[in-house]
């Protein structure tokens, strides 16, 4: 008994097992009230099935999600109302601007520079040889998480002073070439971009898997009567190719819009948010659990909140009607 | 559609078809074809060089590391195992990751089998059971998709904090997070899969006098295999590679804490100790490379069928 109640494997079993059992039971109910119960039976078997994953999302997200509106409007121990003062705060503290600016700036480059690559590379490689292995060169930096990426980075980016051997990949590749070497992450605002190129090479394999997707389902005869009209590559490409997978390529921008507004793994993990790399997703982390501001951080989730609804709102239309167009 | 689909029948897409080309535009496509291949290889270059050289330099020793780039290992090649050693068993300075990696290990099995159950289970209520206001309830399942993490972390972490379970029970916190945080999503992708299988399949199963139960355990399970493995790799990786929620529901208790989250702290306090940083980023990515690598089918599927995870 000591093994499940004091030892980590022995409390992992222990929660499977238990919630193996509670799955038996509402199963064991469920296939009871199938053969006795007449007129509830059907509201049974939705309780047993159903019931489990509604409750936990309300328990879980829908009240939690109010709560934080809710706290959003007090103060740091959600005693004391204050108005809109958190609002006011996460917009006019002094590292606000920063973290907007920063923001801002992620959600612009990275879905058009993951999309633009992963759709050239689609292009590139479809129906080459080697299609499969380049695939997934490009797809593996999605399996490595974002504190594994930021330290794969750091490393490339590590800088030493002029007089020293480099051990970072491009300012080797810079002193070789001649020029003085660079303090990537350091020196803002340029810093930012170099993590934003983290997260580039994160989501272009996802751009690249949904695209090379959706070009292989463009019908073979609108390209075979475009081919024997003459047209050339890039008539074909541009004229052709991605009006056909426009659909697609609103998801995988939306997609990657919502992911990134929400990062803050890499930024944590490559410069802990100094050298004013500061973003929104961080900021509400460091109110939240490190200075202990619940007010604050609840009005920082919130914006962030209100910054993905247009998001996912268009990229839920796009989804709708793209089910629609498939049929 | 399956991303493997392109089987190179067609070698050459530029070279191939229209027979009646002049000899000048089957130069220019050739060289375009040409400088395709070149811009191909270079983002495949750009794409796998950072990971390969912490990967060299991982197995280095550290005063190499720490005074030459990796890529002279190959002029002087010096092997050690001395970093994985040391980072995995050594002092707790050091990382000690292989607790960490045990952390990651328990919290994400019971993260991802229990939402996998709960989302088929839901699917089912979705797509087979018939009841009034079915399609709404669906919909509101679906657009929670858009609350983000952070808006449910602080009243979720004071609810767990004041339930007086995490005392005996650490990881239950990180477990239950993990698997509310992980239906939207599994029950909107569960539900598209399982409203492919064929309704008279069903029909027929129910009037042969088959309940809900043998239908869900005998129908649905095993053609629903194929889709609930795609998405239960999803899920892990999410989950093993998560670093927010992690961090928030483990606190500061180095005991229960995931490895991401081990790691982000030493790349701030060790910042320069790259013997360490490198082979502890391999220590976390090795397992998710190799569900990924061998499953990587799956993971496809998963992500073609549409997702967008809060």
């Amino acid at each position: 008994m000591d093994f499940f109640l004091y030892t980590k494997f022995g409390q992992m079993l222990l929660v499977l097992i238990a919630f193996a059992a509670l799955i038996a039971v509402l199963l064991a109910i469920a296939w009871a009230a199938d053969r006795w119960v007449g007129k509830g039976r059907r509201w049974a078997a939705l309780a047993v099935f159903g019931g489990p994953a509604l409750l936990l999302l309300a328990v879980g997200l829908i009240w939690p999600a109010i709560r934080t509106i809710y706290m959003s409007f007090y103060d740091a121990g959600t005693h004391n109302a204050v108005g809109l003062q958190n609002y006011i705060f996460t917009l006019t503290n002094t590292g606000a601007v920063i973290a907007f600016r920063n923001t801002f700036i992620w959600v612009f480059l990275v879905p058009i520079a993951s999309t633009l690559i992963g759709l050239i590379y689609a292009i590139l490689v479809d129906k080459s040889r080697l299609e499969k292995l380049a695939k997934s060169l490009l797809f593996l930096p999605m399996a490595i998480s974002f504190v594994g990426a930021g330290i794969i980075w750091k490393f490339v980016y590590e800088y030493r002073g002029a007089a020293q051997e480099q051990i970072g990949l491009l300012n080797a590749f810079i002193t070789w070439l001649g020029f003085e070497p660079v303090r990537f992450l350091q020196d803002a605002p340029w810093n930012t971009l170099f993590l934003i190129a983290v997260m580039i090479w994160i989501q272009a394999g996802f751009a690249m898997v949904i695209l090379s997707a959706a070009i292989k389902a463009v019908p073979t005869d609108i390209i075979e009567a475009a081919r024997l009209d003459g047209v050339n590559a890039w008539e074909m490409f541009r004229n052709i190719t991605v009006p056909s997978i426009r659909p697609s390529l609103v998801v995988v921008l939306t997609t990657i819009s919502i992911a990134t507004l929400k990062i803050f793994d890499i930024t944590r993990t490559m410069t802990g948010a100094r050298f004013d790399t500061q973003v929104l997703a961080n900021q509400m982390f460091d109110y939240s659990f490190v200075f202990g501001d619940n007010g604050v951080g609840s009005a920082m989730a919130v914006a962030i909140f209100i910054l993905v609804i247009p998001l996912v709102a268009y990229n839920i239309r796009q989804m709708a009607k793209n089910r629609a167009v498939r049929g | 559609m399956s991303v493997e689909a392109g089987v190179p029948e067609v070698a050459d897409v530029a070279t191939s078809g229209a027979p009646r080309r002049s000899p000048a535009t089957k130069f220019r496509s050739l060289v375009a074809n040409r400088i395709g291949s070149a811009v191909a290889l270079v983002i495949a270059v750009l794409w796998t060089i950072p990971t390969f050289g912490l990967l060299i330099s991982s197995f280095r020793p550290e005063a190499d590391i720490k005074s030459s780039g990796w890529w002279t290992f190959f002029q002087d090649p010096a092997f050690t195992l001395e970093n994985y050693q040391e980072v995995l068993f050594g002092r707790a300075s050091s990382g000690a990751l292989a607790t960490y990696f045990i952390n990651s290990l328990v919290i994400t099995v019971p993260a991802t089998v229990i939402p996998l159950v709960l989302a088929t289970m839901a699917a089912y209520a979705f797509s087979v059971l018939e009841w009034r206001g079915r399609d709404w309830v669906f919909v509101g399942v679906f657009a929670l998709q858009i609350v983000p993490l952070q808006m449910a972390l602080i009243p979720l972490l004071r609810l767990f904090s004041s339930s007086g379970l995490l005392e005996p029970f650490p990881f239950l916190s990180v477990w239950v997070s993990h698997s509310i945080f992980a239906l939207p999503l599994a029950v909107f992708l569960l539900h598209n899969f399982m409203s492919d299988v064929p309704k008279e399949l069903v029909e027929a199963a129910r009037v042969d006098g088959a309940g809900h139960v043998s239908v869900f355990l005998r129908i649905m399970l095993p053609l629903m295999a194929p889709a609930i493995a795609s998405v239960a790799i999803f899920q892990f990786l999410w989950v093993w590679n998560d670093l927010l929620v992690g961090l928030t529901f483990t606190g500061a208790n180095n005991d229960i804490q995931p490895l991401t989250a081990r790691l982000a702290e030493m790349a701030g306090s060790r910042g320069q100790d790259w013997q360490l940083l490198t082979a502890g980023a391999f220590v976390s990515i090795i397992l998710p490379l190799i569900v990924f690598l061998s499953l990587q089918r799956y993971f496809v599927r998963g992500l073609l069928a549409g997702s967008v995870k809060g």
